[in-house]
């Protein structure tokens, strides 16, 4: 069902954890619908130093979460924000029908611990125009 | 070397060698249809009446009166749509419950669909029916009613006796679900009052594929399959026979020893519901402490998902199963969970053990011991578990 990609993330998740002092935090999703991913970010001159992620989910939420920090490590904010749920998925080396939810999840997290970051320093991050951390990704 | 621990026994059981061995010639050498008259058909009928005989032993009905399936599902299926139809110049009102197996939830709601009217029995906290409710749900209308044996999730028993008594004193047809029960625990159908029984083999170590209905002589009832005369003509097609010894023989050695058995499982049970309670904090167990089936465990993990404590179960060799979103397929966890009053976070961290002939002390202590790990694990990643350390 999962490829071996996602267990080996599910086995070994990396950068799971919390960050005193984060520059920003992003909680997404809905303790009803079985998943809740937290993610925290250290920022220093626009680039994402540190990152890491707590989730409360299925296999595939914890694998999203755990490939989602890698790609973001080491990236600036733009280059995060380039993110999409398929290249978490597709670095997974793809995920089933039903859990594609999980990665938008993780997509979700980034843009709301951003968010997060944005707000708490005054800066105006355009793509985060109307970006809406507590829409449900679920299809209901 | 990794284990191999296999506590899914409420979804299907190995068939036993025993029950095996006496399939086999029935696919080589004895391969004749019972419907025939020479040598090896009539012999196929002795075959096949020895077995229907066995079957019928196990839940003291008459030989005539079981019917063989394809198994449970169109046991279920038979027994709720063929009473619906047959009955519906007297009524259209069919009562059960809100914990049934799907076999019954969908094939009301598809009842529901052609002019059926169903009502949908609450459980306590353990998963069990009020009898009041029921008694004053019964209608001038209602034609049938379906409570199943035991549950398949959390293993409450119900009170079948007394609702047999309710629907008898009230003329009305009462069939039970008795798939997780058959093989588990004691059952006279004459006793209970029960006129309609669903049973399953591959639920007690016999072949997949094949189950039976019991039908109390006078019961009204429509032919299920329309075709041969098989079955005494309501339920067409020439008979599965190797899997019908094999749910003969099956059904026999379940009640060979069900009270030493049951007393061993009920030992292994215990401990695993009692070792998990005492070694992880945050654990709720479902369904009822004591009117239970003796090889269910069921507990929900406060703060984490089932489908993670399944994939983790299975990486060190451990085979369980969960009533979570994410392993139903859907976005709500189970039915049964929701209805004996868990609140959907906490229904998604559910895990179902059940036990078998096979499983032993050891493999029980281990299974707590990884559970342990797996357990602490899963929330030290959650956001909900930190959520409440703060608190404490």
């Amino acid at each position: 069902m999962y490829s071996e990609i996602v267990m080996e993330h599910f086995q070994n998740p990396r950068n799971v954890g919390e960050i005193e002092n984060a520059d920003g935090i992003g909680e997404v999703g809905n303790p009803k619908c079985g998943d809740i991913m937290k993610m925290y970010i250290k920022i220093e001159d626009n680039v994402i130093v540190d990152v890491k992620f707590k989730t409360f989910g299925c296999g595939s939420a914890i694998a999203s979460s755990s490939m989602t920090t890698e790609l973001i490590k080491g990236k600036t904010i733009k280059e995060a924000l380039q993110l999409t749920n398929k290249d978490v998925a597709q670095a997974l080396g793809g995920l089933p029908p039903v859990k594609v939810h999980c990665s938008v999840l993780a997509e979700q997290a980034v843009k709301a611990a951003l968010l997060d970051y944005s707000k708490r320093n005054n800066i105006i991050i355009e793509e985060l125009e109307g970006f809406d951390p507590t829409e449900d990704v679920h299809h209901h | 070397m990794v284990k191999n621990i296999y506590l899914d026994n409420a979804a299907t059981t190995p068939v036993k060698k025993e029950v095996l061995e006496e399939m086999i010639p029935y696919f080589t050498e004895r391969y004749g249809n019972p419907s025939s008259i020479y040598k090896i058909g009539r012999e196929s009928k002795i075959a096949l009446d020895g077995a229907r005989e066995k079957v019928a032993n196990a839940i003291g009905a008459a030989s005539k009166e079981i019917y063989f399936t394809s198994g449970g599902s169109e046991a279920d299926n038979w027994a709720i749509k063929g009473v619906a139809f047959a009955n519906k110049e007297k009524g259209n009102h069919i009562i059960t419950t809100k914990i049934e197996h799907h076999g019954i939830l969908h094939t009301c709601q598809y009842l529901e669909k052609h002019g059926f009217e169903v009502t949908y029995l609450d459980v306590d906290k353990y998963g069990i029916i009020d009898l009041e409710q029921l008694e004053n749900s019964i209608k001038e209308n209602t034609i049938l009613i379906s409570v199943m044996f035991a549950n398949n999730e959390i293993g409450s028993i119900q009170p079948i006796k007394e609702i047999g008594q309710l629907a008898k004193k009230n003329n009305v047809y009462f069939h039970t679900d008795a798939i997780q029960a058959v093989g588990k625990l004691k059952i006279d159908v004459n006793d209970l009052n029960v006129d309609m029984l669903s049973m399953s083999a591959h639920k007690l170590y016999g072949p997949k594929g094949i189950g039976a209905l019991y039908i109390k002589k006078g019961v009204k009832i429509h032919s299920h399959i329309h075709g041969g005369v098989q079955e005494k003509n309501r339920r067409a097609g020439t008979e599965n026979i190797p899997s019908i010894i094999g749910f003969g023989k099956a059904v026999e050695l379940a009640y060979e020893n069900i009270d030493e058995n049951n007393q061993r499982l009920i030992k292994l049970r215990d401990r695993l519901i009692n070792e998990i309670k005492s070694k992880i904090s945050h654990v709720i167990l479902n369904g009822h402490p004591e009117k239970r089936l003796p090889n269910n465990v069921s507990v929900c993990f406060e703060f984490i998902e089932g489908e993670a404590l399944l994939l983790s179960l299975d990486m060190v060799g451990i085979a369980g199963s969960s009533g979570s979103a994410c392993t139903s397929g859907s976005l709500d966890p189970s039915h049964v969970l929701l209805s004996i009053g868990l609140i959907h976070e906490i229904a998604h961290g559910s895990l179902r053990l059940s036990l078998g002939d096979f499983n032993t002390e050891e493999e029980v202590d281990y299974v707590v011991e990884q559970l342990v790990i797996i357990v602490d694990r899963l929330r030290r990643m959650s956001p909900l578990y930190e959520k409440v350390k703060g608190e404490a």
